[in-house]
């Protein structure tokens, strides 16, 4: 199924959740924060959010800015 | 917030210390400055800045220059009635002073308005005794109506009032509030005021920020000179403008230093205040408020009105009358204190060209 | 003697702050941070690229620093607001560089919604920097706003052109309770000295550090500007004197009484 991540469409595994794309991203949980349908989704709450279809997900984390 | 808080601040300030500590170059620094601090325009009311009054007011006179023009606004009092139910020790005005009461009818209003206006004028000042009996905000608001048709700036100068009577008076047509602490010192205003509802002095404090936030477009403040030491109060005076004009940008602040003049049943001035006193108050007030105000009346007799032209001053009254009726009456009554300047506006115009400045009769028009 | 800057609460001895963006590396920031003495550092808040996944940059910001985030990519105060919120998720405490630019060219701030995001994260606890062109209606407004501090642009963002806006923000130091802070447009030592000489209560460093040749030694250099600017601003330095003793005085008609 197709999801769009930070903007993409990406294909991922159904019942695919948060945090196993998190995983699956190689991506440091400590550190990334993750929007999900344009609510923020809190790290505890990763585990149960399953993705679906159409699903807007965005991944952020901090950089250098001025 | 009100003015209150910033005279809290520095109700118990030590003046005199502070004077001490200053020198001359704190004075010099200070005149130098294109934004003068709070403490700034104390240093150049202190006895040290007395030195450098000259300096002060070759910048004074820039300053107005740039920010007014070679122009001094003419306007006029008005006295619709002395009935007043204070006691303020140095008015001839109080309520057991034994002379005659009088309120304007409106034809007489009428009639002083008419003799006014052929002068030229076009600004008035009315004042009233405080009688909320005698001269109800119903009765000046009515005079409001009447001298519409012959000015187009007119000022109150009359007892505080609440918010919302004031925005009655405005929406009537009034654009001005001049109202004088008297004296800023808590204690001494409480002394100078010993009975009536003036003895309320936060709310002829607040009197000024209520007018503001009722859209009024001039306030007139000060102290008068006299009451108590003149540094401090020529201090608060002009905190007082300072706050003002930061929190209602809008508005145009001016102040008036009147000095204590002789009266019907008079006391003498507590303090006395010299004219080199009262150049330097209006030197320093102009160099911490470069914009603001600076009203000049008939208290001051010519000679030094002359020299005050270009001093820092923009508005002077002419052809003055401080009794009720004054301008017309047969039955002259008792006026509120003797004024030094009898020229009258013809008089006034001339005077001010010869310094090479231009009278103004008018620079504001309500529609 | 002790002038600590007051924001938020937080009590800083350190007027620079440093944006941590260009840096060309991110191995150059801790020093550039010790160096500057800085204690309000901004980051940024940004899309992962899963496919290359950068280092974080907390870790390179020194322990006790103010991570403060900037709401760069806003283009409307919903936006702004969307971020702040996130960046607070994301660890950095509840300060916020308000950042909301529409205009490409120039990258200069939307003022009317920096007001609108101001007011809204102001009211839900946030510490809100406001990055505005400096305006003094627009300032006021920032401050019934809630806003901790306001911060004028000297001069478009990464220009290095300095306190081109100087007079406006003159203005802003004297009218407005507020610290002003000088964000954007300071390329040298000297201007931010010039800024702190005028009564900036701080100024906000990023390219002309992150892109100089050593960045560490720039840092320490903005760091002694920023102190003797701070310096000069209390000492009280001598004003040009315009007035002296005119041969026509203005007052020789005064006679001692």
């Amino acid at each position: 199924m197709e999801i769009i991540l930070n903007g993409k469409t990406v294909d991922v595994a159904e019942g695919l959740s948060i945090a196993d794309l998190v995983a699956q991203k190689k991506l440091n949980p400590q550190v990334v924060i993750v929007e999900y349908n344009y609510q923020l989704a809190n790290k505890d709450s990763w585990p149960d959010i399953k993705l679906r279809s159409g699903d807007r997900l965005e991944i952020l984390h901090l950089v250098g800015g001025g | 917030m009100s003015f209150y808080e910033v005279y809290r601040r520095f109700k118990d300030f030590d003046f005199t210390f502070f004077f001490n500590q200053l020198t001359d170059s704190d004075i010099l620094r200070a005149i130098g400055k294109s934004r003068l601090s709070e403490l700034d325009y104390l240093a150049l009311l202190s006895p040290r800045a007395e030195n450098y009054l000259e300096e002060m007011a070759q910048k004074a006179h820039h300053l107005t220059v740039q920010h007014f023009g070679k122009v001094i606004l003419l306007y006029t009092p008005l006295y619709l009635a002395n009935y007043c139910v204070n006691s303020c020790v140095y008015c001839g005005f109080r309520v057991k002073n034994d002379i005659e009461r009088k309120i304007l009818s409106f034809e007489e209003l009428e009639a002083e308005a008419r003799v006014i206006a052929g002068t030229g004028l076009k600004h008035i000042l009315i004042l009233t005794g405080e009688s909320r009996k005698h001269s109800p905000v119903a009765y000046i608001k009515e005079c409001v109506g009447i001298l519409r048709k012959y000015f187009t700036s007119i000022g109150i100068e009359v007892y505080p009032l609440d918010e919302e009577e004031y925005a009655e008076l405005i929406s009537a047509g009034v654009d001005g509030l001049t109202i004088y602490q008297e004296v800023y010192d808590e204690d001494v205003y409480l002394e100078v005021h010993p009975a009536g509802p003036k003895r309320n002095y936060r709310f002829r404090l607040d009197a000024p920020e209520r007018a503001c936030r009722a859209g009024i477009r001039s306030v007139n403040l000060g102290a008068l000179l006299g009451l108590h030491e003149w540094r401090s109060e020529a201090f608060f005076t002009g905190l007082h403008a300072n706050y003002l004009q930061n929190r209602y940008p809008d508005v145009e602040v001016s102040m008036s230093p009147p000095r204590m003049r002789p009266h019907a049943g008079g006391t003498a001035p507590r303090v006395v205040v010299s004219d080199k006193n009262l150049v330097q108050y209006i030197l320093a007030f102009r160099l911490f408020m470069p914009r603001g105000g600076i009203t000049i009346s008939t208290r001051e007799g010519p000679e030094l009105r002359e020299h005050l032209i270009k001093l820092g001053a923009t508005k002077m009254s002419a052809g003055s009358c401080t009794a009720v009726g004054g301008r017309t009456g047969a039955e002259k009554s008792t006026g509120q204190f003797d004024i030094s300047d009898e020229r009258d506006v013809a008089a006034m115009t001339r005077v001010i060209y010869s310094h090479g400045y231009q009278p103004v009769f008018k620079d504001w028009q309500s529609i | 003697m002790s002038d600590p800057l007051v924001i938020g609460g937080r009590e800083l001895t350190s007027r620079l702050f440093l944006g941590t963006g260009k840096f060309a590396s991110n191995r150059l920031i801790p020093g550039a941070v010790q160096a500057s003495g800085a204690q309000v550092v901004t980051v940024a808040l940004r899309r992962v690229d899963p496919d290359f996944p950068e280092e974080n940059i907390v870790n390179f910001v020194p322990e006790g620093c103010i991570l403060m985030p900037n709401t760069s990519g806003a283009r409307n105060a919903r936006e702004a607001v969307r971020i702040a919120r996130l960046g607070r998720a994301a660890g950095c405490g509840n300060w916020v560089k308000i950042e909301i630019i529409t205009d490409n060219r120039y990258l200069l701030p939307d003022n009317f919604e920096t007001i609108k995001a101001t007011e809204e994260l102001a009211a839900e606890g946030f510490v809100v920097l406001p990055y505005v062109s400096p305006d003094l209606m627009v300032a006021r407004k920032l401050a019934e706003a809630g806003a901790a501090a306001v911060m004028p642009l000297g001069a478009p963002i990464g220009s290095n052109r300095g306190l081109k806006m100087k007079e406006m923000i003159r203005i802003l130091i004297e009218e407005i309770s507020l610290p002003v802070i000088v964000d954007a447009g300071i390329g040298r030592p000297s201007q931010a000295a010039e800024a702190m000489e005028m009564g900036a209560a701080a100024v906000l460093v990023n390219t002309a550090i992150a892109t100089a040749g050593d960045p560490v030694a720039m840092a320490r250099a903005f760091a002694l500007a920023v102190e003797a600017g701070r310096t000069a601003f209390l000492s009280g330095p001598g004003e040009v004197q315009q007035y002296a003793r005119a041969s026509s005085p203005l007052t020789g008609f005064l006679r001692d009484e």
